[in-house]
């Protein structure tokens, strides 16, 4: 019994155990980071340095990606830029160091904008109508539930090229090709399952003796829904929503093949913005960069439900 | 005054979702069937529609080109889900000695699988050029071998483990965190009662640790199976399938049939195919879900 009942437990590894698992985890985390550090640093590099050899860490830093990103450039005479008024802001300054003027704004703001827009759309709709059947999932008997539940999930698991064929002719037809609320509609379908799935689990963990109590008080089942329950369920809510925003977000199959202009959202342009001579290195770090900030965000603020949502709820912890 | 009754109530709510599902998966699907027998091409919608019959199940089916994608398909599963796995599970492990900061770590390492994989798989492209890219820069700095002596992307031998590599970066957190969650689940006092029986560490992991964590990694490896047999963005950006056909997985191959050669009715057909090979993961996914769940 002596060597049990020491301060330290026997489950509780060693500091030796300890400092070389941390090690290795650190070495983990930094080496898989750097491709990402590697996408900031490219986006603040003047293009000669992007593509320099051997790579450059040290270098000085250039909005000019960043420029490249929100503007359309024409290459012109030195006489006719000598004969322009003062460049007013720091863009304008760069394209004239290189015999360039600025045309126009690029799309790559309406392109996240429509991002922004058919992420949040279909999270609406999808968290909505979700919460609705996760909740008659969850509290009645439903003739085929698990069956219901297992359609719903299936549909997920379609190969998304194989259901673009059918959509795009569907949506040639309704006139919703290339249409924001056809995009909305059709990550909503996609989401939906997540939804209902992930919901579902956290409306069965909500005792269902709180809506009981509030109904003996007098209130309907659909107040009680709407009182008792989605107050109880917003932290899954919002886990759920943050989930579908950034499937919605990060979505590329479906939009480069449905979607080639009013519609198309960030993921399908970012690998076709091109400058003079190939792919413009700092300017698609740039976009990439900016893509990616609302993803790291969320991240962190999801990190205690990710495994539940990653796993459809099957795994919570 | 109950206001509406609980059964009227549940298919209200019920009802939505499956509208939802109905029109924009189901009646696509059997559309996908329908043109499946016929010859319809999307880019000549007056051409006149003829109706083959099972013709395209049979040209793909016996089709000794079809096995091309299906091998770089299973190439691509094969090594992906094996190094995830075994990457994965390490990772999970050395967490799980709960050293200081290690929920920071977590965190950090997790933030790949998050990202979205086009413009992922259109940065690696970058980081993959022969001349320029930080890649080949990092592997010569290491090895000696010259940086532009060797083309990820661009030659056959490699190109299938460029995408790999891509995958295995984005995924491993992924297999991870689900081995964490089985590392977790193992309660405390069995490695109690095994230090009491003198039990190695060795055997203690062998026969408590690995036995206990496997329902986990069997639904992470379920669930990248999935994932990776439909793999479409990634590959698409990194490669799109070439040098040649060397990197063109399944989906690659639809997407050509359907949208760069317009053959529709054939492209429809091997969706069907995959469909149903997909359809069947899933049913053995859902299985093990709830193997995983009723523990």
């Amino acid at each position: 019994m002596k060597g049990i009942s020491t301060a330290h437990s026997v489950v509780e590894p060693t500091p030796l155990a300890k400092t070389v698992a941390m090690t290795l985890v650190i070495l983990y985390a930094v080496i898989t980071l750097v491709p990402l550090g590697w996408i900031v640093l490219t986006s603040i590099k003047s293009p000669p340095d992007s593509i320099s050899y051997p790579p450059k860490v040290l270098f000085e830093p250039s909005v000019e990606g960043y420029c490249n990103l929100f503007t359309t450039r024409s290459r012109q005479t030195a006489e006719y830029i000598a004969s322009l008024p003062p460049a007013d802001d720091a863009c304008e300054r760069i394209a004239r160091a290189n015999s360039m003027v600025v045309v126009s704004r690029s799309n790559y703001a309406p392109r996240f904008i429509n991002s922004l827009l058919i992420a949040a759309g279909s999270t609406l709709l999808s968290v909505g109508l979700g919460v609705m059947a996760a909740y008659a999932f969850s509290r009645f008997k439903v003739p085929g539930k698990d069956d219901l539940l297992f359609f719903i999930l299936s549909t997920r698991m379609m190969p998304p090229i194989a259901v673009a064929i059918p959509i795009y002719l569907m949506y040639r037809e309704l006139g919703l090709s290339d249409t924001k609320l056809g995009m909305i509609l059709l990550y909503s379908a996609v989401n939906v399952s997540l939804a209902v799935w992930l919901l579902k689990g956290f409306i069965d963990e909500i005792p269902r003796e709180y809506e009981e109590a509030a109904m003996i008080d007098g209130y309907t089942r659909l107040q009680a829904f709407r009182n008792v329950v989605l107050p109880q369920a917003t932290t899954g809510i919002v886990a759920t929503a943050i989930f579908c925003l950034i499937f919605a977000w990060n979505e590329y199959a479906f939009a480069v093949l449905l979607t080639s202009g009013e519609a198309q959202t960030a993921p399908p342009f970012i690998p076709i913005i091109i400058g003079e001579g190939g792919q413009d290195w700092p300017a698609v770090a740039a976009g990439t960069t900016l893509f990616l900030i609302p993803i790291l965000v969320f991240t962190v603020l999801l990190r205690k439900h990710l495994l539940r949502g990653i796993t459809f709820g099957a795994v919570r912890k | 005054m109950r206001g509406l009754s609980d059964r009227a109530i549940a298919w209200l709510f019920i009802a939505p979702t499956m509208v939802l599902l109905l029109a924009i998966n189901i009646f696509p699907l059997i559309w996908t069937i329908r043109l499946s027998f016929t010859n319809y091409r999307a880019n000549r919608p007056n051409a006149e529609v003829v109706n083959v019959g099972v013709d395209h199940y049979v040209s793909i089916l016996t089709d000794p080109e079809i096995w091309q994608p299906m091998q770089a398909t299973a190439h691509f599963l094969f090594w992906t889900i094996a190094l995830q796995t075994v990457i994965g599970f390490g990772l999970a492990y050395l967490i799980d000695r709960k050293f200081r900061g290690h929920g920071f770590w977590t965190t950090l390492i997790l933030v790949p699988m998050m990202l979205s994989p086009a413009v992922v798989g259109n940065f690696w492209a970058f980081l993959y050029q022969p001349q320029i890219g930080l890649f080949n820069y990092v592997v010569s700095f290491f090895t000696g071998i010259p940086p532009s002596s060797f083309e990820m992307i661009g030659s056959v031998k490699l190109a299938p483990w460029a995408i790999i590599i891509v995958d295995t970066w984005m995924w491993t957190p992924y297999v991870m965190l689900i081995c964490l969650a089985g590392l977790r689940s193992i309660p405390d006092y069995i490695y109690e009662a095994a230090e009491v029986d003198r039990a190695s560490a060795w055997r203690q992991f062998w026969s408590i640790t690995l036995p206990m964590v496997l329902p986990f990694i069997m639904l992470a490896v379920l669930f990248r199976g999935i994932e990776n047999f439909k793999m479409f963005d990634l590959v698409n950006l990194l490669t799109n399938g070439g040098p040649g056909s060397t990197t063109e997985v399944v989906s690659i191959t639809l997407k050509r049939e359907a949208f760069e050669k317009w053959r529709t009715g054939y492209s429809s057909a091997l969706a069907i195919i995959l469909f149903v090979a997909v359809f069947g993961l899933a049913n053995i996914y859902v299985k093990a879900l709830n193997a995983v769940k009723n523990r």
